[in-house]
């Protein structure tokens, strides 16, 4: 379960790097969880502990720098890798609610919007724009499907059904789980 | 007459239950739900939470592969668990089966291995279903002209109880590849050169159809390659039209229908395939001939050469972390590590293909190399041949049935540093350990890096005229 989004307004961490895939979000080794719950500790772990679980001084990562932010602005190709839904738990859990870049992965797109996280494309002047400025306050609006970062205002689009799941706070299994007739009739006809 | 109509959406057609509207995605009937201990345990709570039962068992299959360790148990009984973790996990995929009353290849069942070796082996994946799994790799079964993909854990939840995926349909893509492979390159490179040409995200929002005589004239463990790494190029349904060699690759597997439902569903799975005139919305055209072995070099799996090419320009975080600089040699990059196996090279075909290079060989002093064979099935099958003798005696590990170091959880990883060359699907950063450097490739090209010590061809070892 997660909170609604509708609107929110908050200082971007900024990562640059592209590729950064669902391993760097979320280590294989903590895979090994049965609960989606605290995952944001481990969240990029390895950017931010050492080999002996000690805080790295020059991680971009630092408890310090993270803190309050909700907007994550990536480089290009953000979420590719593994399909780990893992990795937007933890980065839910991690206080991340919009992720923004100029290219993001499928599946962690798809799974990313089933459990509150808002996946953002967006063109590249406005991408190159916001990862030049690190702590830029950014509103994003679900509602009005706007996006504000300095004077610039953009709107963007967003899967209709996911959209009212995220402004509603609402998973999709209660949705199919109305269709139980449907999918009965499927299957008798398929007998 | 019905319009010509593409293999994929022939399949799309016969499973939807609800079509998809501008407001909703459609909803996607799913034949066969494969499940492991990674990606279930969340879903299973999300069930229990609200009270719900599994809706299908009997379309559900299970298989402990990712978590499990690859060496025997110890002198007290118990199995070497990486962490209590994954031995939790393990515990927690057993219980759930037996709550829900699914089948599952236990630890001890001699069907056991990783889940998209067992699917096909078993002959649950078959032409024509559509099938999920939580696992990327999901695509190896559209080798069988299946409409597969990989679903996320909610997903895995939402199939549990309703049977059913929201899904929007993908574009098509086709991929046709002309004339024939040359000796000694193998489906993995023509994977890598695929991947390579269109790019990491190339096939992203498309289902690829791989076509062409080279498609044709690949085995069916060849097919699952190709297949297994559509998602390294973005896409997350990659599918080959089934025909002959599918069908008597199938015959007599033990979940395929037998007698008169074997001849009814065989005259069915002819009409799986691609009419001529049937809109693709995209179409590319490789020739296979010019493929040679290939391997990664970087971090994605794009960044993809020929084994005797020299490593171009890319951003300095990738020399960075793979200690590399422009133009250096590909054959200059020294290993520390072999690794065969994983969905990707892991069946008996893939064996035999390592073990041609390395029967009477040494693997290079102060290299580790580990053979995990795909599944137990396939373990039985390669000790009969001797390929385990083969491979122990030229000072390889020849492990149990596990994903390994394809995803490293189990363990089974490098050491910060190392430079492996493995026969696995990713390179990502940290992917078989921290900071361990991933260089993919086929079985050969890995048992010959293996032998020399350095990233090498194996078409200049001799015994791999029998490939
Ligand atoms: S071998 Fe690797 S890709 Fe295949 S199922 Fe296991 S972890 Fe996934």
């Amino acid at each position: 379960m997660f909170a609604p989004l509708k609107q929110i307004t908050s200082e971007t961490l900024v990562l640059p790097q592209e590729n950064i895939d669902t391993d760097q979000i979320i280590p294989a080794r903590f895979l090994t969880t049965t609960s989606r719950e605290g995952l944001g500790k481990v969240a990029f772990y390895d950017w931010r502990y050492d080999d002996a679980g000690q805080p790295l001084s020059d991680s971009p990562l630092k408890d310090e720098k993270v803190a309050g932010r909700a907007i994550l602005v990536a480089g290009a190709n953000f979420g590719c890798g593994s399909s780990r839904e893992h990795a937007p738990w933890a980065l839910y859990d991690f206080g991340i609610r919009v992720v923004i870049s100029s290219e993001i992965a499928d599946i962690f797109s798809s799974n990313a919007l089933k459990n509150g996280l808002l996946p953002l494309c967006v063109e590249k002047d406005i991408h190159d724009y916001l990862l030049a400025n690190p702590g830029l306050r950014v509103h994003v609006d679900l509602e009005t499907m706007t996006l504000t970062a300095g004077n610039h205002t953009l709107s963007f689009e967003v899967e209709p059904f996911a959209r009212q799941c995220l402004l509603q706070g609402r998973d999709t299994l209660g949705v199919l789980l109305t269709h139980t007739d449907d999918i009965a009739a499927f299957e008798a006809a398929r007998e | 007459m019905a319009s010509p109509t593409s293999l994929f959406d022939k399949l799309w057609q016969r499973h939807l239950v609800i079509a998809e509207t501008d407001n909703r995605p459609g909803v996607l009937y799913i034949d066969l739900h494969l499940i492991h201990e990674v990606t279930s345990p969340q879903a299973f709570s999300v069930l229990e939470e609200r009270g719900l039962p599994v809706r299908r068992p009997d379309l559900t299959l299970a298989t402990l592969d990712h978590s499990v360790p690859t060496l025997p148990a110890g002198a007290d009984g118990a199995l070497p668990y990486a962490t209590p973790a994954a031995a939790n996990q393990v515990r927690t995929l057993i219980e759930n089966c037996a709550t829900h009353g699914i089948e599952l290849l236990d630890l001890g069942d001699p069907r056991r291995g990783i889940v998209h070796v067992v699917g096909p082996e078993l002959g649950v994946t078959q032409p024509g279903k559509t099938i999920v799994c939580g696992d990327s790799h999901t695509s190896t079964h559209g080798a069988f002209g299946a409409l597969a993909f990989g679903i996320g854990t909610t997903e895995v939840g939402h199939v549990l109880a309703t049977q059913c995926v929201f899904q929007r349909k993908p574009r098509t893509m086709r991929i046709m590849l002309e004339n024939t492979l040359a000796p000694g390159v193998t489906a993995k490179d023509m994977a890598l050169y695929i991947i390579r040409e269109i790019g990491a995200d190339g096939g992203q929002g498309f289902a690829i159809e791989f076509a062409g005589p080279a498609v044709e004239a690949l085995s069916m463990e060849a097919r699952m390659t190709l297949c297994n790494m559509s998602i390294e190029a973005g896409a997350r349904f990659g599918m080959v039209a089934p025909d002959e060699t599918t069908f008597d690759w199938l015959a007599g597997r033990p979940y395929c229908p037998i007698g008169a439902d074997w001849d009814g569903a065989l005259a069915d799975w002819r009409t799986l395939k691609t009419d001529p005139g049937a809109l693709i919305d995209r179409d590319i055209t490789i020739d296979a001939a010019l493929i040679e072995p290939m391997v990664t070099y970087g971090v994605s799996p794009d960044a993809a050469a020929s084994v005797k090419g020299i490593i171009p320009p890319q951003d300095d975080g990738a020399h960075a972390y793979m200690k590399t600089q422009a133009d250096q040699p590909i054959g200059t990059l020294k290993v520390d590590r072999v690794f065969v196996g994983s969905c990707t090279n892991s069946r008996l075909t893939d064996l035999r293909e390592a073990a041609a290079i390395l029967k009477d060989q040494k693997v290079k002093a102060g290299i580790t190399m580990l053979v995990v064979p795909g599944s137990e099935a396939i373990r039985k099958a390669a000790e009969a041949e001797g390929l385990d003798r083969i491979f122990t005696e030229a000072g390889a590990q020849w492990r149990l049935p596990g994903c390994s170091m394809c995803i490293a959880m189990n363990g089974d990883q490098g050491e910060p540093g190392d430079l492996v060359v493995s026969t696995s699907n990713r390179n990502f950063v940290g992917r078989q350990g921290k900071d361990v450097r991933t260089v993919l490739a086929s079985p050969a090209t890995a048992a010959a890096s293996a032998i020399a010590g350095h990233v090498a061809d194996p078409r200049d070892f001799p015994t791999a005229a029998v490939l």
